[in-house]
């Protein structure tokens, strides 16, 4: 989960919005190659900002093989284990596409992957909708420092990070037309 | 903020009640779901401590820990100690010993769960004490309007019957306020609360005791909410006969026809349990429009968000 306040002005670029589409596109044709094809698909985007991710893969895939893959989104909230450590928030909706997720090859889309906490609680909450062929996990950016065994299937971009610092993704959909990602903190 | 306990309506502002209800919509989508279990409350007890008799509030609190994965158990004062004259003070200083994370009570006594927030380190939720407050009915009556209307600013709600014994009128005008609606409250003179003239000066609040000039003359309701004739509250004589409170006061098939021809998608509500031929009448608590279902339906997910504000984060931290 990348951090949702606004990066301070000395943030770094590392990704800029042409680096996303273009490891969007390399990422929608890794999920096809690994697939053999689109069949079974089903693309779930956790909130907030792995559903425009989610959305934006499917416009790609729709693009190469013309084919609509569905897209639902899943949030975690309810699942997750640190809800003790912070105050409440209002959990985000959850929506299964049409056709379900059973027997379906479910990717789940997330912008940051870092402790993998948020993919535990989300493997958890797709347990309760169905049954998957098998699950899969895509993300824009892996920023290492995982605290369980997870590993993401298809990575936009491996950033080594010290845990000192932040990550900070901006998507045109959710962060007001500004799209890129930054790091700011640590000492470097 | 959403603090420790849920006593009162005035507890939330508007943002509170804006995050519950959202909450609640998530909740409403796993209540459609085969699987209707979240694992948020896991390891955290939840008594329902009734002193007076209830159907859907309390099984609808009991499911909607029972869905959060909280342990939940039924307490009600029949056959409990309250009715070998233990004082409640002591009752529910006993069940907190017992390291419960929430009561949910419901007593006779206005004021009864406030008194008990200061007895217990437990959270405290009221679901009805005396003819005060009930909160997460005016909550389901909320989300249930908000799901009909849309942004509820500037709606005009009409609520009618006995006002002086209800806890649903003045949980739900506090509410209702909050969130910017306009209320209108009719009853029967001898069934005002007394001290309400001092609630007119409230923006958009206003008082009648003529239903049909609230219901055509003017400003039309966007909704309209029927309140329950109390009969186990009705010892002195309130009014001369059932049938005199239908003509002055039900929701009869006439008033839902003439209530049609201007709008007839106009939500009904009421909170039960129903006296139909008295307050409502059947075609009117059946009709098209009639969100009476719906508000039990919200209810349990209203009461699941309630329950995860309350008691899954660390309400000592801020963000």
């Amino acid at each position: 989960m990348g951090s949702a306040t606004p990066p301070p002005p000395a943030a770094r670029v590392v990704m800029s919005s042409g680096d996303i589409s273009r490891a969007l596109r390399r990422v929608a044709h890794e999920i096809l190659e690994r697939n053999k094809g689109p069949a079974g698909l089903v693309l779930l985007g956790i909130p907030s900002r792995g559903v425009p991710l989610a959305r934006r893969l499917a416009a790609v895939l729709h693009d190469v093989e013309g084919v609509d893959i569905p897209v639902g989104t899943l949030d975690v909230t309810m699942f997750r284990d640190d809800l003790r450590r912070q105050p409440t928030r209002a959990p985000g909706r959850t929506v299964v596409p049409a056709g379900g997720i059973d027997d379906k090859v479910v990717v789940l889309v997330d912008d940051v992957l870092y402790s993998g906490r948020t993919i535990r609680a989300a493997l958890e909450a797709i347990n309760d909708l169905g049954r998957p062929r098998a699950v899969r996990l895509a993300v824009l950016v892996d920023r290492g420092h995982r605290e369980l065994p997870i590993r993401a299937d298809h990575v936009g971009k491996n950033l080594p990070t010290s845990s000192a610092e932040r990550v900070h993704v901006a998507l045109a959909e959710s962060d007001g037309g500004v799209e890129d990602v930054r790091i700011s903190g640590g000492d470097r | 903020m959403i603090g420790k306990h849920l006593l009162s309506s005035a507890d939330l502002d508007r943002e509170d009640i804006e995050t519950i209800l959202t909450t609640a919509a998530s909740m409403h989508d796993v209540q459609r779901r085969e699987v209707k279990k979240l694992p948020t409350l896991r390891g955290r007890t939840v008594i329902n401590l009734f002193f007076e008799d209830s159907t859907r509030t309390r099984s609808s609190f009991e499911i909607a820990g029972k869905w959060m994965s909280a342990d939940t158990i039924n307490i009600s004062a029949k056959g409990s100690s309250t009715s070998k004259g233990e004082s409640l003070r002591d009752t529910v200083k006993t069940i907190a010993a017992m390291s419960v994370d929430a009561l949910v009570i419901r007593h006779n006594a206005s004021g009864a769960c406030r008194q008990v927030s200061q007895w217990v380190d437990a959270s405290v939720i009221n679901a009805g004490d005396g003819t005060h407050e009930h909160p997460t009915q005016a909550l389901l009556d909320a989300y249930t309007l908000r799901h009909r209307l849309g942004d509820l600013t500037g709606k005009h709600v009409v609520i009618v019957g006995d006002l002086a014994h209800s806890r649903v009128f003045r949980s739900n005008v506090i509410t209702l306020a909050t969130l910017g609606a306009r209320v209108t409250v009719v009853a029967p003179p001898t069934l005002m609360p007394s001290g309400i003239g001092a609630w007119s000066a409230r923006d958009g609040f206003a008082t009648s005791w003529d239903l049909d000039e609230i219901l055509y003359a003017g400003d039309p309701p966007d909704a309209v909410m029927m309140l329950r004739v109390q009969k186990e509250r009705m010892s002195g004589g309130f009014f001369p006969t059932a049938r005199e409170y239908t003509v002055g006061y039900g929701l009869t098939s006439e008033r839902l026809e003439r209530l049609y021809a201007v709008n007839p998608q106009i939500p009904i509500l009421h909170p039960g349990p129903m006296n139909r031929g008295l307050e409502i009448a059947a075609e009117a608590a059946d009709a098209g429009s009639s969100a009476i279902l719906d508000q039990v339906s919200a209810g349990v997910a209203v009461r699941m968000a309630v329950l995860y504000h309350l008691l899954a984060g660390d309400q000592g931290a801020q963000s």
